[in-house]
């Protein structure tokens, strides 16, 4: 049911409806380019963080590393006179899928609850990392850059054009999610997290599969990180703050956990709904809100707002009991 | 450098590791017994630490009181929560028990940043405690000497009560066999709230102890909070003699790092951590895998 929005003709409507109200979201009224190109990048790191959580079941709660962490090599590199954008965003993610790579490693060791506080405990280390290395990252007070390069020769520092350019590569990199989670290698994905030790017997080497979905969605939050970065031609601490990865995590399983494009939405509501509550008197404390909303979320509707809608509309009867099949959906790895 | 500046050092790591082993402490009991982690700790440690603040600013509340009414509060904060909130979660995975009390991280926080402004404001030592005390080789405040034992004594008391006492060994019979234990006539749901309780109030006591000691501040959890799950991580989650040495060992460890290498001051728990996990996955009390 959870590819249900994903899969086949549905999933290319669905998917070409989304473009389609990508293309004319600079245009509405009350948006704010600068803002739209934010929330792209926002949706592509939810999408990023799906392909883990929504297939493998593994909680990272250190997904900041490589959000922030590549927007600080893309940033680092044109602040020392890279003007490719490609160059700058290549470095990010390469950087972002290395780091995936060692990170993954060492907590696919570990799974369930662990595994979450691995992460974010590794996140801390890149944090204290890119406070105290001024040099390179300007430590509290962030890298500013004075551009976004160009591509190919063509320069980006037009708002409408950058997005333009982010709306692609965004839309690219989810097709390859959409793609990923779809194939074979999804669907042994899918097999581990709903029976890990019945995937094993089968041979399959599942921490390998871990490690490749961790790298995967690694990588692909880097890119979101760097095109974010280069967008607002500043990183700073922010982006590799905990917090970030919780954001993180409530984006995903605010738009509903395996259904891909489910996070798009959730990055749109969560993004929508900090901006609107910053204005209030509430000011920047607008957690207290977004915890109330991921609070409801998990005790009352834990498949998140794109998940219960497919819910109500695909949903068999049950086979087993209601409470159960609700479960399943971010099914412990252990 | 001086043999004497590097025992200081050693105190002062002590310290630190004694507030860490009573939040590692408090994590390792409540998911011993409910299989959940606790992200909302840290904002307990701080809850209470506003609680002696706003207790000596409304009612000059003593700090000796402090140390026994916040725990209470705190603890009562953490019934309520338990029983009409996080229950609902047990039967599901544990790790929406995580995200649930990271939720109220976020809500807690950022209340208390509307409530008290983002600035830190300072609490006075207690006037019995302040001044410095002559260990002979060196002056060491007074009132770090008493943290480090009062921490010691704390953590050896919940030691005994879980380990050696009646109403432990009912803990440990709930911990491992839940149904078994309910068979026997014991109320195993009171003890999860008891012991979910006992677990938050012993997070806000730590949060009074460290008032004098830090600026008290919405974001205090915030940072000791990750330290603690490095640590737990490190000592084998569950293990509440993993946790206590753990919490102290480290604290030291990060102290004289920090005094041999500056720059690693903030790191080396992690970096340690690293390396447990690279060398014994499951902790170095831990003996098997804890579904988690």
């Amino acid at each position: 049911m959870a590819l249900a929005l994903i899969e086949g003709r549905r999933g290319l409507a669905v998917g070409a409806a989304l473009l389609a109200l990508g293309l004319v979201l600079p245009f509405l009224p009350g948006v704010y380019v600068v803002f739209a190109i934010d929330l792209l990048c926002f949706a592509l790191v939810a999408v990023a963080f799906d392909m883990l959580l929504g297939f493998t079941g593994l909680l990272s709660f250190g997904h900041a590393l490589f959000w922030g962490g590549s927007g600080y090599l893309a940033t680092i590199a044109i602040a020392h006179g890279v003007t490719s954008f490609p160059l700058a965003v290549l470095c990010g993610v390469t950087y972002a899928a290395v780091l995936s790579l060692a990170v993954g490693a060492l907590a696919v060791r570990r799974s369930g609850i662990y595994f979450a506080m691995i992460t974010l405990a590794i996140g801390q280390i890149q944090y204290f990392l890119a406070f105290q290395l001024v040099d390179f990252t300007g430590g509290e007070n962030g890298l500013q850059v004075q551009t976004r390069g160009t591509f190919f020769g063509f320069p980006l520092d037009n708002d409408h054009v950058y997005y333009f350019l982010v709306l692609a590569i965004v839309a690219a990199a989810t097709a390859l999610a959409v793609r990923i989670v779809t194939s074979p290698f999804g669907a042994v994905l899918a097999a581990m997290r709903e029976n890990e030790n019945r995937a094993k017997s089968v041979g399959y080497d599942t921490d390998r599969f871990k490690l490749a979905a961790f790298v995967m969605s690694g990588t692909m939050a880097g890119l979101a990180g760097a095109l974010f970065s280069i967008g607002n031609r500043l990183s700073g601490l922010d982006g590799v703050d905990w917090h970030t990865s919780g954001a993180i995590v409530i984006m995903t399983i605010l738009g509903g956990i395996g259904t891909i494009y489910g996070p798009i939405v959730g990055a749109a509501v969560y993004e929508s709904l900090d901006f609107f509550v910053s204005k209030t008197a509430i000011g920047d404390k607008t957690n207290i809100v977004m915890g109330l909303v991921f609070a409801v979320v998990i005790l009352v509707a834990r498949r998140g707002i794109v998940g219960e809608i497919l819910h109500r509309l695909f949903a068999r009867p049950p086979i087993v009991e209601e409470e159960e099949a609700a479960d399943v959906e971010l099914a412990s790895a252990s | 450098m001086s043999p004497e500046y590097l025992i200081t050092q050693i105190f002062n790591g002590l310290v630190n590791g004694g507030f860490y082993a009573l939040l590692a402490l408090g994590l390792s009991i409540i998911f011993g017994m409910l299989r959940i982690v606790n992200f909302a700790h840290g904002a307990m440690y701080m809850l209470g630490a506003f609680v002696a603040y706003y207790g000596a600013l409304a009612f000059h509340m003593p700090f000796f009181v402090a140390l026994i009414v916040a725990p209470i509060v705190i603890g009562l904060f953490g019934l309520l929560l338990e029983t009409t909130l996080l229950r609902r979660l047990y039967e599901i995975d544990p790790l929406y028990n995580l995200l649930f009390t990271f939720a109220a991280v976020l809500i807690i926080e950022d209340a208390m940043r509307l409530a008290a402004g983002a600035l830190g404001s300072p609490y006075e030592t207690p006037a019995l405690l302040a001044g410095a005390t002559n260990l002979g080789f060196t002056q060491y405040p007074t009132y770090r000497l008493f943290v480090i034992v009062v921490c010691i004594v704390v953590c050896a008391a919940v030691y005994f009560i879980v380990e050696r006492s009646p109403l432990g060994a009912r803990i440990r019979a709930a911990t491992e066999k839940p149904e078994l234990t309910r068979a026997f006539g014991i109320n195993t749901s009171r003890l999860v709230s008891g012991v979910f309780a006992c677990g938050v109030a012993l997070a806000g006591f730590a949060g009074v102890l460290a008032a004098p000691n830090t600026n008290v501040t919405p974001t205090m959890g915030d940072a000791i909070i990750i330290n603690t799950f490095a640590i737990v991580v490190i000592g084998g989650l569950g293990s509440i003699l993993g946790s206590v040495v753990a919490g102290f060992a480290l604290g030291v460890i990060a102290a004289v790092g920090a005094v041999l290498y500056p720059p690693i001051a903030n790191t080396l728990i992690f970096v340690v951590m690293v390396l447990v996990i690279l060398f014994k996955p499951t902790g170095l009390f831990g003996t098997t895998e804890r579904t988690a």
